[in-house]
């Protein structure tokens, strides 16, 4: 069923939930998930619009190939404007909960207004309902998924919901599906909270129908999961290590940072590593790592399953986590790790458990604790801030005890649920938040790999390694090697990955597939299950525009070229040590280039040329 | 006569760790190798195979190019992953 051509269109003001039919037109040229519901966003919302206030959107939207067969097909994002970033906000996620949306019949649910108490709305096929919530509002995410589940009696039930944190304003909040697979960026989470909005819950058992040409999707599809398998990345290296066997590449190249940014190399790094998530502990002999996991449809499976020893200080007390749960992702290790100096790895698992139950960005929460590491350690964040906390670089004792803050909204949980930005602001030191337009950094080092520099810069969603994955190409070699410290190349290269992901990202698939995937294995399978051309060119240029679409967003929420920036400590002090000693990020030499091969003005505006081209004047 | 020989420290990381010596703590083996020794011939003589040195480091610095032509010196580190990738 590409598109099922239903959107459902929910109320909250007026607690009425309506079915509409999807805009075609709009999708035959904006595709589905992040492009189409970006296109309804921004035809229905004031750029300047408060993130919080009921006059802002809430979109959950599928892809064309969301439920389909396509391997990985099992993706759905949420589409808002940020909290965090004031920005364009678009965070994907996996798990089950997109396959269960598009068998329901529903391609995107629109959430509008605020609901006067807390609600869920509970989906079954075409029933769609707002039903009260008072008794799971307070719940962490895992509490009211259980009692979802309880009070439903339907294990098939899919949940996607927000914990304590979102209720409270923290400015992270994800939405949490399937209890541990998350739409986890800029604050989304918190969006949803502000609509009295507590869960989603969805059963669809309609199935998958209405492909194109079903034959032709057949083997492009066929084609396409003998690609992944036979790829060393997609067939071996996920499968067994997850992302997390980036810790030990980046570390060696050069391009971990450290300390909130503060070092690039963390000497800790390979005990928080995927090799290391494979050693035996000492307490009773097993692995951290207890299986791989796939999503909806994957045949990838890079997924992490884990447990925390049972001995270890941050559980021993705590019996509910000491089974097996959602693992240690790269991004959330090093956020949670390198950059606070931790090398705990079951430090770290709690760590992420916790963000898992209570519906909680790892990469924001841990750069802000490292932020807050710096601040305290500068002495302009005390105790009496801390609550007592010894905020220190490398104490996996305040990193449990901060975690714990956030997701119980004591006073310190809320100084740091207010993202580094604002939390440097407030203590006047606002050069210590290591974050592009709010949003803070995944785990990649912008002096010591140059093109992520500019993707991070120039990102719609703020500071983002998904949104142009350049380490692809720059450390990975795929699809081919670029040299990390080079800066000539880079804006084509960035530009390019933009493009490309912005289109997959609104197909349905994952971007995971880009490591063995190139357009000319994604287009044939969007091709043959949605009408209209959607050849190689075309799909790219649709990319662009999306990609365009959420500038001109941006451009009129505010946000200038003054905004495309970074830290100055990534300007301004070099790289101390290592492979990569005495590199800054040169982003004054790429942006310029970057705004041309875009075409744009050199103050970052889409052209009217520009806009012509992409059928966006 | 044998060259005479030079310590250096061999890493191999993910799948490739299965080819080092028993007893190897973790990742990281310290190896004597003869004075002239290529990345090439230490590839070679761990039987790693061509399609699986994939990301060759000589102290952090990426060895692209002909790997045979890159002779190896004393305290010298030499990391290898298979193709691998993450984010």
């Amino acid at each position: 069923m590409s598109w099922t051509r239903n959107v459902l269109r929910v109320n909250l003001t007026e607690g009425t939930c309506t079915p509409e039919p999807l805009n075609m037109e709009w999708a035959t040229k904006y595709l589905g998930q992040r492009g189409l519901a970006t296109k309804y966003l921004v035809e229905e919302t004031d750029p300047n619009v408060d993130p919080l206030s009921p006059e802002n959107l809430f979109i959950m939207a599928t892809g064309p190939l969301t439920g389909t067969m396509a391997s990985t097909g099992g993706r759905y994002s949420v589409i808002t404007k940020s909290p965090l970033t004031g920005a364009i906000a678009c965070s994907n996620s996996g798990g089950f909960i997109g396959n269960e949306f598009k068998n329901a019949g529903w391609d995107m649910i629109i959430f509008e207004g605020k609901s006067p108490t807390p609600v869920y709305l509970y989906i079954e096929n075409d029933l769609t309902e707002l039903r009260a919530a008072d008794d799971l509002w307070g719940k962490s995410a895992w509490e009211a998924d259980e009692m979802l589940h309880e009070k439903h009696q339907d294990p098939n039930l899919k949940i996607a919901v927000v914990g304590r944190p979102a209720e409270e304003g923290c400015l992270y909040s994800a939405v949490i599906n399937d209890l541990h697979r998350a739409a986890g960026r800029s604050g989304v989470g918190t969006v949803m909270a502000s609509k009295n909005l507590k869960a989603v819950a969805v059963r669809g058992t309609k199935g998958v129908k209405g492909i194109n040409d079903p034959k032709a999707f057949f083997e492009a599809v066929n084609d396409g999961k003998q690609v992944l398998a036979e790829n060393a990345v997609t067939g071996e290296g996920l499968p067994a290590y997850g992302t997390q066997v980036l810790m030990n590449v980046i570390n060696g190249v050069g391009g971990l940072p450290a300390r909130n940014m503060r070092d690039v190399g963390f000497e800790g790094a390979e005990n928080i590593s995927g090799e290391a998530m494979h050693e035996p502990r000492a307490s009773d002999g097993k692995p951290n790592l207890t299986t791989n996991g796939a999503c909806f449809g994957c045949t990838i499976a890079c997924g992490r399953i884990s447990t925390v020893d049972k001995t270890h200080f941050s559980v021993k007390d705590k019996p509910q986590y000491h089974g097996a749960s959602g693992g240690l992702e790269y991004e959330a290790a090093w956020s949670l790790g390198a950059d606070t100096g931790v090398d705990d790895i079951d430090a770290l698992t709690y760590v992420n458990f916790v963000c898992n139950e209570d519906g909680l960005d790892p990469i924001s929460f841990g750069c802000t604790v490292a932020a807050a590491m710096e601040l305290f350690e500068d002495g302009k964040m005390t105790t009496e801030d801390t609550d007592g906390i010894e905020l220190r670089f490398g104490s996996a004792e305040a990193l449990v005890a901060s975690i714990e803050a956030v997701a119980a909204g004591t006073h310190f949980g809320k100084i740091l649920g207010l993202g580094s930005k604002r939390m440097c602001e407030k203590y006047g030191a606002p050069e210590l938040s290591m974050s592009v337009k709010g949003q803070e950094f995944p785990a990649y080092d912008p002096r010591g790999i140059q093109g992520i520099g500019l993707a991070y810069a120039t990102s719609n969603r703020g500071a983002c390694h998904l949104r142009g994955y350049t380490i692809a190409s720059e450390i990975l070699g795929i699809p081919v090697k670029t040299e990390q410290t080079e800066s000539d190349g880079k804006p084509e290269l960035v530009k390019a990955f933009q493009d490309a992901t912005a289109l997959v990202d609104s197909a349905g698939i994952c971007v995971f597939t880009t490591f063995a995937w190139g357009m000319e294995n994604i287009a044939p399978q969007i091709d043959a299950a949605c009408e209209g051309d959607w050849s190689v060119d075309k799909c790219l240029e649709a990319g662009e525009r999306i990609w365009n679409m959420e500038r001109q967003y941006n451009n009129a929420a505010g946000f200038t070229s003054d905004d495309d920036t970074l830290p100055k400590r990534l300007l301004k002090e070099a790289i101390k040590s290592g492979p990569t000693k005495g590199q800054v990020n040169r982003l004054g030499e790429m942006l310029p280039i970057y705004y041309e091969v875009r075409g744009w003005t050199p103050d970052g505006v889409p052209t009217a040329e520009t806009l012509e081209r992409l059928s966006l004047a | 006569m044998d060259k005479p020989k030079i310590k250096m420290h061999l890493e191999l990381f993910a799948s490739l760790m299965r080819l080092l010596p028993p007893g190897t703590s973790r990742h990281k083996r310290e190896i004597k190798v003869p004075q002239g020794t290529s990345v090439q011939d230490v590839i070679d003589e761990y039987n790693i195979p061509l399609e699986l040195a994939h990301i060759v480091l000589v102290n952090g610095v990426f060895v692209c190019e002909d790997r045979s032509a890159h002779i190896l010196e004393a305290d010298d580190v030499l990391s290898i992953w298979p193709p691998v990738a993450g984010g």
